[in-house]
């Protein structure tokens, strides 16, 4: 028999149980009694004051990304609540496992529509991966378990747990369960098909112009090394997903960079042009495939993920391979014959050459452009010695065109929701999961200013986030959709920005801005030397496109591509 | 049939009687747009596992893929697809007819002619319960339109795979116990 234990206190203690050392938040109403047995019996959970509820769950998610580990939120009812659902969305697009603790109205109180109150679990159903209302308490220490265990395992996703408040004040006798009855979810049934793995080793062996796409799942799975060992000994190229950057070396000789709308040329040639595409980890979306008819046209594809409902998705596949990503690699190594393709990877480093003699930074500008700053910041952190959290738009692009990543998991990014904000807070949770890790937010100065308030939250922890504003006073990849598909028609795109450099001195950041090009590196120094957190304000030229460009809904073969100059500038 | 055919299915779901689990399950079929056309819940001979037959309109993908999600859904124990499986289906409809002096005995003629029942009669009305397969509860309703309908309720499918055909229906799992095979994401 347990001891009796409050609602609140089977919270912190399954917590501890679960490993779990930090947690993001913002307490309120709902969740006070929860907050108020944390301090009472000083668990050893630190608890990281967010200054808004989606920083908070932004938070979990990019401590997850960076450790690999459960992310935890705890906010509260209501605004408390809804204000989590973006960040919910995000992670759930991106396969992130976080658990969120919600406190609701008391039982009493449920569905009056008092103060505070909105029904949490309806609205957070479509972005979790499971979810939870507890009006009982005896409910509780179960669906804390099996929270933990459904976010972690299979395809990780966010899950939501809303805790009535009297049930936190309840009490009862408790110990943490040891066994779970889950008898609809079967995470460890995980090894792939052996008919599918042959089917796969085989047409790989058998193919002319092979290539891999590689995705989150393989860092997931922790595949990196058994991916690498694949390409090398069958001698086929690697694309990654923009998730998947950092599961291949992106210097390796087989890097084919990552695909997709804005992937390089020769990444997008090669995806067409292929006769047996192997995409593993990746789902497959519209941002990488382009029309999903236009797709690889002369491929015979294998699709290998963990979830069976990506197989056929989006596109029709010859081989689906459903299992996790290392046992999948690890079968198929068993199956793979050593190989070479000459002339197929002499293609591709011909077009790797044309793409090069277009390349922007090889263009004559004195202008200030971020790939630019994006290239100086790999040479600044030693090549890439340290973790990128980038926001989304255009800078995001730019990063992930023009900074290599070489390490797993040094890339964390919103690729599926694409929520703009998210950096900021989410290299606040990457910083905290990994305190020696040198942390740069790379942030466009609309999706900087979505989430800025969270400034406070570095300082008040104390966190060396180095953080890198791309400034050109638009939103810069609408004005980019505007000037490509609306006639250069700026509607809402242009920005009026505060001083950031001021802004960031008034939490007590020091800051520069950075207006020409000779500055970057001695600036990027800068902010390295500092012992804490530094903020620089990149004021770039305002009109330069991301490119290469594939049109929405177009095949990846119809690429705008440079020179920069005919398209830009006026 | 190509893989761009739509077709019927008539599908069902086992899923544990747990609180907000047809929201779920209602809720994965409106965001994903699948073409619901009826959904039936009720208990099964398991206590605390729920029944639910629907028919849904899909091509061989749309199908496939509302299997996998579904089965996805942590509480949906299975999903088999009863469309190629010999299997008894009905529905049951409620019908309330205007119904007077001089129609009455026409409109009770019909009820025997398609073995309905009258489970409730007024100065002005009937009501009538038929269970039946959908298309003759259609040959009914057309029939009795001629006198009013005053309201009507149909409960939408329900189905049962037939004794001599239970093997099939195994073989028909979602999930084997090792896995998804290979020939279970074929499309036609």
């Amino acid at each position: 028999m347990g001891e009796m234990k409050t609602g609140g206190q089977i919270i912190w203690e399954s917590l501890v149980q679960e490993g779990v050392d930090v947690v993001f938040g913002i307490p309120g109403g709902a969740i006070l009694p929860t907050y108020d047995d944390l301090f009472k019996y000083n668990y050893p959970i630190h608890h990281v004051l967010a200054t808004h509820e989606q920083g908070a769950t932004h938070m979990a998610d990019g401590y997850a990304r960076a450790t690999g580990k459960v992310g935890v939120a705890i906010n509260t009812s209501g605004p408390g609540a809804t204000n989590m659902i973006t960040g919910l969305g995000t992670a759930y697009m991106d396969s992130t496992p976080i658990v969120a603790i919600t406190g609701q109205v008391s039982t009493s109180l449920l569905g009056r529509d008092g103060f505070q109150e909105s029904d949490v679990f309806g609205i957070s159903m479509p972005v979790t991966k499971h979810n939870y209302l507890i009006t009982n308490i005896r409910d509780l220490p179960m669906a804390l378990k099996e929270a933990f265990y459904i976010a972690r395992t299979g395809r990780p996703g966010p899950v939501l747990i809303d805790v009535c408040k009297d049930v936190q004040q309840a009490s009862m006798e408790f110990e943490y369960p040891s066994e779970l009855n889950l008898p609809g979810y079967h995470p460890h049934q995980n090894e792939p098909d052996p008919v599918a793995v042959r089917r796969a080793a085989q047409m790989l062996n058998e193919a002319k112009r092979p290539r891999i796409v590689a995705g989150q799942g393989i860092s997931i799975a922790k595949a990196e090394r058994e991916l690498r060992q694949l390409a090398e000994i069958a001698n086929i190229p690697v694309a990654t997903s923009l998730l998947g950057i950092g599961t291949f070396p992106s210097t390796h000789p087989l890097s084919v960079s990552w695909g997709g709308m804005h992937g390089e040329a020769y990444t997008n040639f090669a995806m067409q042009e292929c006769d047996v595409m192997f995409a593993i980890g990746a789902r497959l979306d519209d941002r990488l495939t382009g029309a999903f008819e236009t797709f690889a046209p002369k491929a015979r594809i294998i699709h290998a993920d963990l979830d069976p409902a990506e197989m056929n998705k989006n596109l029709t596949i010859d081989t689906p391979v459903v299992g996790d990503a290392l046992l999948t690699m690890r079968e198929l190594l068993t199956q793979i014959q050593p190989n070479e393709h000459p002339a197929w990877i002499e293609q591709i480093e011909e077009w790797k050459s044309d793409s090069n003699d277009r390349d922007i930074l090889a263009q004559e500008t004195d202008e200030l452009i971020a790939p630019y700053i994006m290239r100086e910041l790999w040479h600044a952190t030693d090549e890439g010695n340290c973790t990128v959290v980038s926001d989304v738009g255009q800078h995001q692009m730019w990063e992930a065109q023009y900074f290599r990543h070489t390490k797993r998991r040094s890339l964390l990014t919103s690729g599926g929701l694409g929520t703009m904000g998210y950096a900021l807070p989410a290299a606040i949770g990457a910083q905290i999961g990994h305190p020696e890790e040198e942390i740069w937010v790379v942030a466009g100065d609309g999706g900087f200013q979505m989430t800025m308030n969270e400034l406070s939250t570095i300082v008040q922890e104390r966190l060396p986030v180095k953080l890198a504003i791309i400034n050109n006073g638009f939103l810069g990849m609408v004005r980019q959709w505007q000037d490509v598909f609306y006639n250069k028609r700026h509607s809402g795109t242009p920005l009026f920005n505060p001083d950031f450099v001021k802004i960031a001195e008034a939490y007590g950041i020091p800051a520069r801005s950075v207006t020409r090009k000779e500055e970057v590196f001695d600036a990027l120094r800068e902010a390295q030397a500092f012992d804490g957190p530094f903020l620089l304000d990149f004021q770039v030229e305002e009109f330069t496109n991301v490119y290469p460009m594939v049109a929405p809904a177009k095949s990846n073969a119809d690429m705008i591509r440079r020179p920069i100059s005919e398209s830009e500038g006026e | 049939m190509t893989k761009q055919d739509v077709s019927r299915h008539t599908m069902i779901a086992w899923v544990e009687d747990k609180p907000g689990v047809l929201n779920r399950v209602s809720g994965l079929f409106g965001r994903r747009n699948y073409n619901i056309e009826s959904l039936t819940v009720g208990h099964s001979e398991t206590p605390g596992v729920s029944r639910m037959t629907f028919v849904v309109r899909g091509t061989d993908r749309d199908i496939q893929q509302v299997r996998m999600q579904l089965y996805k859904l942590i509480n949906v124990l299975d999903v088999r697809d009863l469309t190629d499986i010999p299997h008894v289906h009905y529905e049951m409809a409620l019908i309330k007819v205007h119904a007077v002096n001089g129609t009455r005995a026409e409109i009770m003629r019909l009820v025997d002619i398609f073995r309905a029942d009258i489970v409730d009669v007024d100065l002005t009305s009937v009501t009538i319960r038929l269970a039946s397969k959908e298309d003759r509860i259609n040959a009914l309703l057309r029939l009795l339109q001629q006198f009013g309908i005053k309201e009507m309720v149909r409960s939408g499918r329900l189905a049962m795979v037939r004794g001599s055909a239970e093997s099939e229906l195994e073989e028909e799992s979602s999930k084997s116990e090792n896995g998804y095979a290979v020939e279970q994401f074929e499309l036609n």
